[in-house]
């Protein structure tokens, strides 16, 4: 069993990603992955602080770096893309950077905690798709997802800057994690277009306008679902969706699943464990036959 | 008052404006260009020392950090990390814009951040609507129903045990930037 430090994110945690969370950890559960969840971590920051105030942000990453190694130094894992930078932006700065780190180390200071620099922070689905064996987990997939077309959407935060390996503008790793679930994947080319993330607040008619592009490529070509890495393109897709509607005078209803959801119907886990009746445009009509023919 | 372009290179993510060849790679691939200035015409801005006009503008806070420039970018100069350096300047100058909101949702963001050690999202934009537009929050009552019902937005703030040592981290930190 791999075990790592478990950083789930205020979202995902209990916010508007939390089926995100539910799913995160009866997925882990079913390929023998131990998530521990990081004692008392804080909020990363995340892009609004670091627009802000660039060492208070690399602060509390460090903060939670800093737990992260008191703890026993493994390696931290996310399940949201914008932690995912955030944290990777403050281990870098912190090496780019001598003075901010000086500075950043005599913050931690006050509070008695100290950071080496030694904890590497990863996706969730950079874990699943280069930690588990493929064949793992293709032979722990109990219902085959044939018949039900994914179009995998990446957003941003999750591909670029270039953190791990997969490419920052045609990426496969949600490609393969959906394959090896049974599922089709459909040729989807705004697969890592932006949704307008948190703008979605302040600049709605911005935002609306790039989430109208995603779904209608997506529905263009034949999606049943789309599927994503992020609390935040889950959010804007998902529960923005009758907002686009209403706005372009669409009838756009695409569900939009978590990859751990989808993952989790393959492995046969239920919709309860999987938060699926979290989801504002319901996926149950997609996802029932598969459910129906469980074992 | 210093010059733009030095203040600029102090910050981290700041530096990399001196590596500008102008060719627009960066501005074809931002989702927002169309919308204010693109990210060329700012870094060229950056160096004709137009201060005013950068950042007290509406343009940085048009940035959804996609990170498409960077990753574009042939001279590695990260223009979102400078997007946000100039945001910083903005904000610290207290000159930023107005007009655009995307200033004050940060700052409604950072403050739940100090409050609760995480972000509470249902204060953030209940307080965020109320503060700009109510007749907005009126708007998004629907939706903000929808998410209150499935579930994903509990109306109470979670408060981590650290919160005062954050805090104290935080402190700690403003004094020093204030020093240096």
């Amino acid at each position: 069993m791999r075990r790592y430090n478990y950083f789930p994110g205020c979202s995902c945690s209990e916010g508007t990603g939390v089926a995100y969370g539910l799913s995160t950890q009866a997925v882990g559960k079913a390929l023998d992955i131990e998530l521990v969840e990081l004692a008392d971590w804080n909020c990363c920051g995340s892009t609004p602080y670091g627009s802000l105030d660039v060492m208070g942000s690399t602060c509390l990453s460090a903060r939670n770096l800093a737990l992260a190694e008191k703890a026993d130094g493994l390696d931290v894992v996310t399940p949201c893309s914008s932690c995912y930078i955030t944290l990777n932006k403050a281990n870098s700065y912190l090496k780019e950077y001598p003075e901010l780190g000086s500075a950043v180390d005599e913050a931690l200071a006050a509070a008695d905690l100290e950071y080496g620099r030694g904890v590497r922070v990863r996706h969730l689905a950079e874990i699943l798709s280069e930690d588990a064996e493929p064949d793992v987990i293709r032979s722990k997939v109990k219902i085959s997802l044939s018949g039900l077309n994914v179009a995998p959407y990446y957003g941003c935060q999750l591909v670029r800057p270039r953190l791990g390996s997969d490419d920052p503008e045609c990426p496969q790793s949600l490609d393969s994690l959906a394959e090896s679930a049974g599922a089709k994947v459909i040729p989807f080319p705004l697969k890592t277009h932006c949704c307008g993330a948190s703008l979605i607040i302040s600049e709605e008619s911005l935002a609306l306008e790039l989430i109208r592009k995603l779904l209608d490529s997506a529905q263009q070509n034949g999606a049943h679902c789309i599927v994503t890495a992020c609390p935040l393109c889950q959010a804007n897709l998902d529960a923005y969706q009758s907002r686009v509607n209403s706005r372009f005078k669409t009838n756009y209803s695409l569900p939009v699943l978590f990859f751990t959801q989808l993952m989790g119907v393959a492995l046969g886990l239920t919709p309860k464990a999987l938060g699926l009746e979290k989801n504002i445009v319901s996926p149950m009509k997609a996802l029932t036959p598969y459910f129906l023919s469980r074992p | 008052m210093s010059n733009l372009l030095e203040e600029v290179y102090a910050i981290p993510g700041g530096e990399g404006v001196a590596l500008c060849i102008q060719c627009g790679t960066c501005s074809a691939s931002c989702p927002g260009a169309d919308r204010g200035l693109s990210p060329r015409q700012i870094i060229g801005m950056v160096r004709a020392d137009m201060r005013e006009e950068i950042l007290s503008g509406d343009s940085l806070w048009l940035c959804a950090s996609c990170y498409l420039c960077t990753v574009r970018c042939p001279r590695d100069i990260r223009p979102t990390d400078l997007m946000h350096a100039l945001e910083c300047l903005a904000v610290r100058d207290g000159v930023s814009s107005k007009r655009t909101r995307t200033p004050l949702m940060y700052r409604t963001f950072i403050n739940s951040v100090i409050n609760n050690g995480r972000v509470h999202e249902a204060g953030l934009v209940t307080r965020f609507y109320m503060r700009t537009n109510p007749l907005a929050a009126l708007k998004m009552l629907r939706l903000g129903l929808a998410l209150l019902s499935h579930g994903r937005m509990p109306l109470r703030a979670r408060k981590i045990n650290g919160r005062r040592a954050v805090r104290t981290i935080l402190d700690k930190a403003r004094a020093l930037a204030g020093t240096q």
